[in-house]
């Protein structure tokens, strides 16, 4: 019992820049280890898209107008883009859910009391998140590849626009679980969490172009859809695909895709960070 | 000189609720101060305030030494806090989180797993240690989250309610983690619902309730304020109890109360040991068979009812629970 009484020193303040860093990478272990714990939530996590692509090649596929292809193959080439990317953004709704779960259990109140960098919990959080979603990617590629999906041919595109493309879709995944972030800060239990964390998603995910194509749609509908910061990152992974049914229209995001994509995340980052971290200061159980 | 935790004036209010209305503590280097009250008296809502979870509306609060609202951050390194809820990631194991918590304190690697397995063996979890939380029972989880709070053997500890809802087997053993963590020279405050654990743990107690301290001393000062010995008698049959009670009553300084069910009868009375030795000799006389007989000094139920005209509410007390309703009924 001694071992009370023998004062381990804390160890001073460091530089706040690489004190954040290790702070996040220690609860972004945390939650890794966590995970692992628990691999259903993986699995489910996996079923979901599989499902999405599965059902959208099938059942959609052969009945939906790509430019002037009705064919079953266009559509399939041109869907794969839509579902990577609402697959990334769900995990929006883990992380919100995570972050509740941590308020609700007395996690933040342990965490708030220690001399730890103010951003670092939530930060790893959506680090852990990340690892979780460029999992769900490679699988997810994988199936989509056995069901026939291909990238244009050599010429078109090359390996390093595809990873770039994968790039894309990790970082609009990281800005979507700051969203989540917020909202798990901002919720009262787990289960809010997740269902407001998803509500929400359908109609950014759907009034794009992820699914079908936007020239098609009522024009003020097609204007949300074109300048919907989601459906630049779509837009962006089909033109570095070299995947067919690209967006024609001038609006800028479209004609400009992966700049656009990347403002857009980055946007998301700073604003969303900035109010979790907020509310994270302030948070009261 | 003001102690090792100290506030003036600290004023929360949630909306319309003034959670703290004017709180003024001082604990003293190396003891321990319990914080006595109800639901609702404001106790976990000074305990965040002084942790920096909470910013206060005014006042103000020194914490070993450093002013909490100038700088909360190093007042972070300086004190433990173990919450009302067992505060563990449950899907990690006893070692996992500990040490999780040593990094987040800013130790290295190395040490933070060190002082993991250290704590460990001092709380009796090294056999459990590397399974995962969940697996673990309630008073098991409340021994790794006060570890948790011991990481870095902070001069300063906050509790609160360290022990609601343990067995009273774990109860105790928590008990005794406190003492010795106290004779070590930390200082505590702990906070707490239940007017034994106060009285067992605590140098000094401040009663609070609506958010006011309406009450500090020692146990011994507050009891006395309240003043009055009381004779507790527990008969044999209920059929005495009647009887029982007449006789009190010529002794009494006050009205009897009578718990049915327990076959106990109490009156306040003066006059000491003396008095308790015609108390029996009537009672033979009469040939009433009793079980029990007592002299009684006033419990902090006791002070707490005569400073608030209310009882101390004793949730998950499954201990004291029937106890205490009744007391509540005898108080009607």
């Amino acid at each position: 019992m001694s071992a009370v009484t023998d004062a381990v020193r804390v160890a001073p303040a460091r530089n706040p820049v690489s004190q954040s860093f290790r702070d996040s990478m220690v609860v972004a272990q945390r939650n890794l280890i966590r995970m692992s714990r628990i691999p259903e939530m993986i699995i489910y996590g996996l079923i979901q898209p599989i499902m999405f692509v599965v059902l959208f090649t099938y059942v959609f596929g052969g009945s939906m107008q790509i430019g002037n292809s009705t064919s079953a193959a266009d559509y399939k080439n041109f869907l794969m883009a839509g579902i990577f990317a609402q697959t990334v953004t769900f995990a929006t709704a883990s992380s919100g859910a995570g972050i509740a779960d941590d308020m609700h259990k007395g996690l933040i109140d342990r965490f708030r009391s220690l001399p730890m960098a103010r951003g670092a919990v939530l930060t790893g959080r959506t680090f852990a998140d990340s690892v979780q979603t460029a999992l769900t990617l490679v699988v997810l590629a994988v199936v989509a590849v056995l069901v026939g999906w291909r990238v244009g041919s050599n010429g078109e595109t090359d390996a390093g626009r595809v990873l770039g493309a994968f790039g894309l879709l990790l970082l609009l995944g990281y800005a979507f679980t700051w969203i989540g972030a917020l909202i798990g800060m901002s919720v009262r239990t787990p289960e809010a969490a997740t269902s407001s964390g998803l509500i929400w998603l359908f109609p950014v995910t759907f009034i794009s172009n992820a699914f079908v194509d936007t020239s098609h749609m009522t024009p003020w509908l097609r204007h949300i859809a074109e300048w919907n910061p989601f459906s630049a990152t779509v837009q962006a992974c089909r033109v570095l695909f070299a995947n067919p049914g690209q967006s024609q229209s001038d609006a800028w995001p479209m004609q400009h895709p992966v700049w656009a994509s990347l403002i857009y995340s980055v946007l998301i980052i700073i604003v969303f960070r900035t109010l979790a971290v907020r509310k994270y200061r302030s948070a009261t159980a | 000189m003001p102690g090792a935790i100290y506030a003036e004036g600290l004023v929360k209010t949630f909306g319309d609720v003034r959670a703290l209305d004017g709180v003024d503590l001082d604990v003293p280097e190396g003891t321990v101060l319990g914080l006595l009250g109800p639901n609702g008296a404001g106790k976990t809502t000074a305990v965040r305030c002084l942790t920096t979870l909470l910013r206060p509306d005014s006042g103000s609060a020194v914490v070993a030494g450093i002013d909490v609202l100038k700088d909360p951050d190093a007042v972070r390194r300086s004190i433990g806090l173990s919450g009302q809820f067992a505060a563990v990631d449950e899907y990690l194991t006893g070692r996992e989180n500990l040490q999780m918590v040593g990094r987040l304190y800013q130790m290295k690697a190395k040490p933070a797993k060190a002082r993991a397995t250290e704590l460990l063996e001092q709380f009796d979890l090294a056999e459990a240690a590397d399974r995962p939380t969940k697996t673990y029972s309630g008073g098991m989880r409340r021994r790794l989250d006060l570890a948790a709070a011991l990481v870095v053997s902070p001069p300063v500890m906050f509790m609160d309610e360290p022990t609601t809802g343990l067995d009273p087997r774990n109860r105790q053993l928590l008990w005794e983690v406190i003492k010795q963590l106290v004779s070590g020279g930390t200082t505590l405050l702990l906070t707490t619902q239940y007017l034994e654990e106060a009285d067992h743990l605590a140098h000094d107690i401040a009663v609070v309730d609506h958010g006011h301290v309406i009450a500090t001393g020692t146990s011994d000062q507050l009891k006395a304020r309240t003043g009055g010995e009381r004779v507790e008698v527990v008969v044999h049959e209920r059929d005495d109890i009647q009887p029982a009670s007449e006789v009190l009553r010529g002794f009494g300084k006050g009205d009897t109360t009578v718990e049915e069910h327990m076959r106990k009868l109490t009156v306040p009375v003066t006059g000491g040991a003396k008095l308790l030795a015609e108390v029996i000799r009537e009672l033979d006389i009469r040939g009433i068979e009793i079980d029990d007989i007592g002299l009684r000094r006033p419990t902090l139920d006791d002070v707490f009812l005569s400073l608030t005209g209310h009882l101390a509410e004793a949730k998950n007390d499954e201990n004291g629970k029937n106890d205490r309703n009744d007391k509540k009924e005898a108080a009607k």
